[in-house]
Parts: structure tokens; C-alpha cells; sequence
């Protein structure tokens, strides 16, 4: 046999590994979300057989206009509130974890080791949940979005901090002397020279907490009780129980719901899997 | 003289007062709760009036075995979710790291549960692991293997939904793991090749050793997430069937249901309780990670 056609048949063989794999990987992690975007296609009484196959009637975009309209569009009025949340949670995670980070980077003492060490315990020790009630409830911020933010923020912040310290370091000292030494103010070194460097490690603190915020489902649970203020993920839990005749409707909810992060992952799908394993091999 | 304008230049470059808003809303929202956890938790408790009864809670909790049970559910339900996203991650990333036919492909489909929300997959679950519709016993059925019922059977309905919780967080698993594959230096694989290492060796001694602090990684995140795992085993189960897989969080969320705040408080000290025990082993194996990367 001949070079050319050695090399032929090794290509196909890789491909054809490479094929085989493929097959296994979607029906191992694809088929369930096929199964969720057919089952949001069909009628009530298809959807209810639960079976793979195509719908005899595509029906997924009247089923959306339903779950949207549903109850007054309480799910529409629950994606706005979901991406309200995580809009500022994540908007203020970054703010602040930033900050902090350039301080416990830079600044060596017993107050920054002691701030160091709280943040390193935060992200371990599991949040204290009746008790954060009663705080919200004392400081008059329970059931509000407000509240629900602030919690946000203060459960994203510990890892947010240790992501942007690890990138600090990465971040010459020399930029900071040279900047002072021409007169900036500590505060224009931080917004304007340094703050804007912190880039690649900014968009992975906003694509992971944005998925975390916005795909939270305890949080809400427990302070943000109620209709009025209905998150996402809550509507699809609580329409479950209203839908359990109507598959087709829970399976265009849950369509609607992972929407969002899907698109998020489309556009930044190289950041986040950069982002998601950044650190881990330091 | 020295010290001295650096402590100044310190104190003018990074000042301490750019902590005291982030602290301030760390402190009020995650560590006032905390701190206020271990008073709570010894009292009966309606939110407004709080009335100190020792440790009566944690009698009640360690007496009731719906409850006390949660305690190895939370640790099994752990170990056997890090587990798969561990085995299963090691050979995704080992996949991807060869020059396989669809890698990006492969990587975006493993990846996307990842961001999936986690109610949106317990319940798609629930339908596909269903004994009478379910696709998945109807599958193994048509293949001749009885099927189990996943969820209703009390043995198996909590470590059912932890394979869940394997299988959604798999995906980020396979990419840290592969991110420590790519930075093993190509030099050092090719020393390993010319010795005339096989493929199975070149993984046991070369691969796992070198991931070690991508495994880390893995592991730390995977455990912190599941001891406090709550949303995929309260939409599959509920903690059912009876309490068969009623961990830490679900306990601490019916107590709350039930208005037993006080109680439910002390099932929160409990998990901290876990936690602190948790970590001990892992810290050291962390620390002796680190020993012997510099030794």
C-alpha cells in the first residue's frame, strides 16, 4: 500500500473515533436537552406519552406565546426580575471583588491576612439561612430585590476575590510605582490604570457568577417568597405542580429559562471554558 | 527609613478604607447570620421572639433519624457525585487531549449542563427516569435489562440523583482536568515516550501525577458544592422517598417549612460542623500535595 493511501485510511479511522465518540457524548449529554426542546414542541397530549420521537404537529413557538402569557406573564415578569438581580449582583461582585483584591494584593499586614482569611472561610462555610432572614427582615430588606442582591453579593464575593488576587499578581508593581510617581491619586490608579488590565479575569468572574446568580434557586426560595417577585428558576419550580397536565408548556418554561445562559454561552463560550479552568493549574 | 515610606507609600496607594464597603456587606449578609447561627440554634425561635432552651435542638436532631440520617446522605451523596465528575472527567479530558475528530464539538456538549439551570434538569430527569414512561427504562428494557425504579426505590433514589449531580458537573470537571493536561510540559511527555512508556503508563505515571493540582481544583469545588447541594434533590425527590435522601440543606429548608426556625438553625450548624470535619482531610491532602511538589 502506498503512502497516500495509508494516510487516507488513518483519517478515516481518526474520524471515525472521533465519530463514535460523538455519538456516545450525545446521547449521553445531549439527548436530555433534545428531549426537552421536542417535548416543548409538541401538543399537550403528544407531549404527555414522553417519547423521543418528532411531533406530528410543531407547536413550539405557540407553546412559548402560552407559558409567556400564562397568569398575567408572571414568567415574563420573572426573567425581567432574574435579570435585574444578576445584572447588579454581578455588576457589584465585580466592583467590589476587584477593589478588595488590589488591596490584599498589594498591601501586606495583619488587616489584609485577617480580611484574606474571612474571605477563605466564606467560601467554605455554608450560609446560615433563618438566620439571614432575620437580619434582611431587621434591616427591612426581606422580600425585596435589594436584599436578595446584597446576599448575592456577599455569597459571589469570596471566590470572586481570590479569582481577581491570584490575577493581581500578573500585574506589575512597576506600573503602579511609575503611575504614583507621575502623581496619580490611589483612586485613579485603581479605576483607570489597573482596573481596566483586569479584563481576562473580569469576564470570568461575570460569565461564572452571572450563571450562578441567575440559575440560583435557594436564594429566592428563601428571600424573595411570592409571586410578586417571582424569579425563573422559581416559576419553573412552582409551575411543576400547575403544569403537571401540560408537559409541553413545563418543557417550553424550562426552554425559556435556559435560554438566556445558552445564549451567554454561545457568545463567550471560549472565555468560559478559559475562565472555568483558569487557576485550577497554578 | 526605608520601611518607613514604603508603610506611607502603602497607606496612600492601597488604602485599608477600600475594604470597609465590601466587608461591611460580607459581614451584614454572610457573617452577623453566621455568628448569630450558633445563638439561634439553642433557642425556640418565631423570628421575633427567641427563647433559650439549651440544646434541646440538637437532642431533637440527633434522636429523629429523618434527620440525623441527612448526615450521611450529605457525605455519600458527595462522595459519589465528586467521584463521577473525577473518573468520568479524567477520561473526557484524556479524550479532548488527544487530537480526537469533533473536539470542540465533544468539549461544548460535555460543558453545556454545566450552565443548564439545575431545576430544568431535575425535572426533565424525573420524566426520563420515570418506571412506566421514562425513556431510560424503556431503553434498558427494550435491551433486556430490568430496570430499577431510580427514584421511588429508597436505596437508590439518593445515589440516582447524585449521578445526576455527577453528570451535570462532568462537564467543568473534564475542563480543569484539561487544563492541567496542556500545561504538562510536551518535553516532559516525549522523555516518558523515548523510554518506551505505554499509553497506560504514560497516564498512570506521567498524567495523574502532574494533574494533581487540577484534581484539587476539581475535588475542592465539587465537595464545597455538594455538602450545601439542595435544588437538583428537591426537584427530583424532595428528600423522598420517606427520607431516603433527605441531605443537610433539605432539612434545614422543611424545618424552615415547618416553622421550627430554631431547629432548622441547628441543622445549619451542623453542616458547618460537616464542613469543618470535611475540610480537614482535604486540607492536608493539599498540604502534602504541596510538600511534595516542593520536595
Amino acid at each position: 500500500m502506498n503512502a497516500k493511501g495509508r494516510r487516507s485510511r488513518l483519517r478515516a479511522t481518526h474520524v471515525a473515533v472521533g465519530g463514535a465518540v460523538l455519538a456516545i457524548v450525545v446521547l449521553f449529554f445531549g439527548a436530555p436537552f433534545a428531549f426537552i426542546l421536542l417535548t416543548a414542541s409538541k401538543g399537550q397530549a403528544e407531549a404527555a406519552e414522553f417519547s423521543f420521537g418528532w411531533p406530528t404537529e410543531f407547536l413550539l413557538l405557540q407553546n412559548l406565546g402560552e407559558v409567556l402569557t400564562t397568569r398575567d406573564g408572571i414568567v415574563v415578569r420573572a426573567l425581567i426580575n432574574s435579570t435585574v438581580i444578576t445584572t447588579l449582583s454581578v455588576a457589584l461582585i465585580v466592583l467590589l471583588s476587584a477593589m478588595v483584591a488590589f488591596v490584599l494584593s498589594r498591601r501586606p499586614g495583619p488587616a489584609t491576612s485577617a480580611v484574606t482569611l474571612i474571605m477563605y472561610l466564606a467560601l467554605l462555610v455554608p450560609p446560615a439561612i433563618v438566620p439571614t432572614i432575620w437580619v434582611l427582615q431587621g434591616t427591612g430588606l426581606f422580600k425585596t430585590l435589594a436584599g436578595v442582591i446584597l446576599v448575592q453579593v456577599a455569597y459571589g464575593m469570596p471566590f470572586s476575590v481570590l479569582l481577581f488576587r491570584a490575577f493581581m499578581t500578573t500585574v506589575p508593581r512597576e506600573l503602579d510605582e511609575a503611575a504614583l510617581i507621575d502623581g496619580a491619586t490611589s483612586w485613579r490608579l485603581f479605576w483607570v490604570i489597573v482596573f481596566p488590565l483586569l479584563r481576562p479575569v473580569m469576564v470570568t468572574v461575570i460569565v461564572i457568577q452571572a450563571i450562578v446568580v441567575f440559575n440560583d434557586f435557594a436564594t429566592p426560595l428563601y428571600f424573595l417568597p411570592g409571586d410578586a417577585n417571582a424569579t425563573a428558576q422559581l416559576t419553573l419550580f412552582n409551575f411543576r405542580s400547575q403544569f403537571f397536565t401540560s408537559w409541553n408548556l413545563l418543557f417550553a418554561n424550562i426552554l425559556v429559562v435556559t435560554v438566556p445562559p445558552l445564549l451567554a454561552f454561545i457568545f463567550f463560550s471560549r472565555q468560559i471554558v478559559a475562565g472555568m479552568s483558569s487557576g485550577a493549574i497554578k | 527609613m526605608v520601611l518607613y515610606s514604603v508603610q506611607r507609600s502603602h497607606r496612600t496607594a492601597y488604602p485599608l478604607w477600600y475594604l470597609i464597603l465590601p466587608c461591611a456587606v460580607l459581614a451584614i449578609f454572610f457573617l452577623v447570620p453566621a455568628f448569630a447561627a450558633f445563638y439561634f440554634s439553642l433557642t425556640r425561635w418565631d423570628l421575633v421572639n427567641s427563647e433559650f432552651i439549651g440544646l434541646d435542638n440538637f437532642f431533637r436532631f440527633f434522636s429523629e433519624a429523618g434527620l440525623v440520617n441527612s448526615i450521611g446522605h450529605t457525605v455519600l451523596f458527595t462522595i459519589v457525585s465528586t467521584a463521577v465528575k473525577l473518573v468520568v472527567g479524567f477520561g473526557i479530558a484524556l479524550l479532548l487531549h488527544t487530537a480526537i475528530a469533533f473536539r470542540s464539538a465533544i468539549r461544548a456538549l460535555v460543558f453545556f449542563p454545566v450552565i443548564a439551570s439545575t431545576i430544568g434538569i431535575g425535572i426533565t430527569f424525573s420524566v426520563l427516569l420515570d418506571p412506566n414512561t421514562g425513556l431510560v427504562n424503556q431503553a434498558l428494557e427494550a435491551l433486556g435489562v430490568a430496570a430499577p425504579y431510580w427514584l421511588g426505590d429508597p436505596s437508590l433514589a439518593l445515589l440516582t440523583v447524585a449521578a445526576v449531580d455527577g453528570w451535570k458537573g462532568v462537564g467543568l470537571a473534564a475542563v480543569i482536568l484539561l487544563a492541567g493536561l496542556v500545561s504538562i510540559p510536551r518535553e516532559t511527555i516525549e522523555a516518558a515516550r523515548v523510554d518506551g512508556a505505554s499509553s497506560l503508563q504514560l497516564i498512570r505515571s506521567v498524567y495523574l501525577p502532574l494533574i494533581q493540582p487540577a484534581a484539587l481544583t476539581v475535588l475542592l469545588l465539587s465537595v464545597i458544592g455538594c455538602i450545601r447541594a439542595f435544588d437538583l434533590i428537591w426537584t427530583m425527590t424532595g428528600g423522598g422517598p420517606g427520607f431516603a435522601s433527605d441531605v443537610l440543606a433539605s432539612v434545614v429548608y422543611k424545618q424552615y417549612q415547618a416553622g421550627f426556625y430554631g431547629l432548622s438553625t441547628a441543622g445549619n450548624v451542623v453542616l458547618f460542623l460537616v464542613v469543618l470535619i470535611a475540610s480537614i482531610p482535604i486540607w492536608l491532602v493539599i498540604r502534602r500535595a504541596d510538600r511534595e511538589r516542593e520536595g
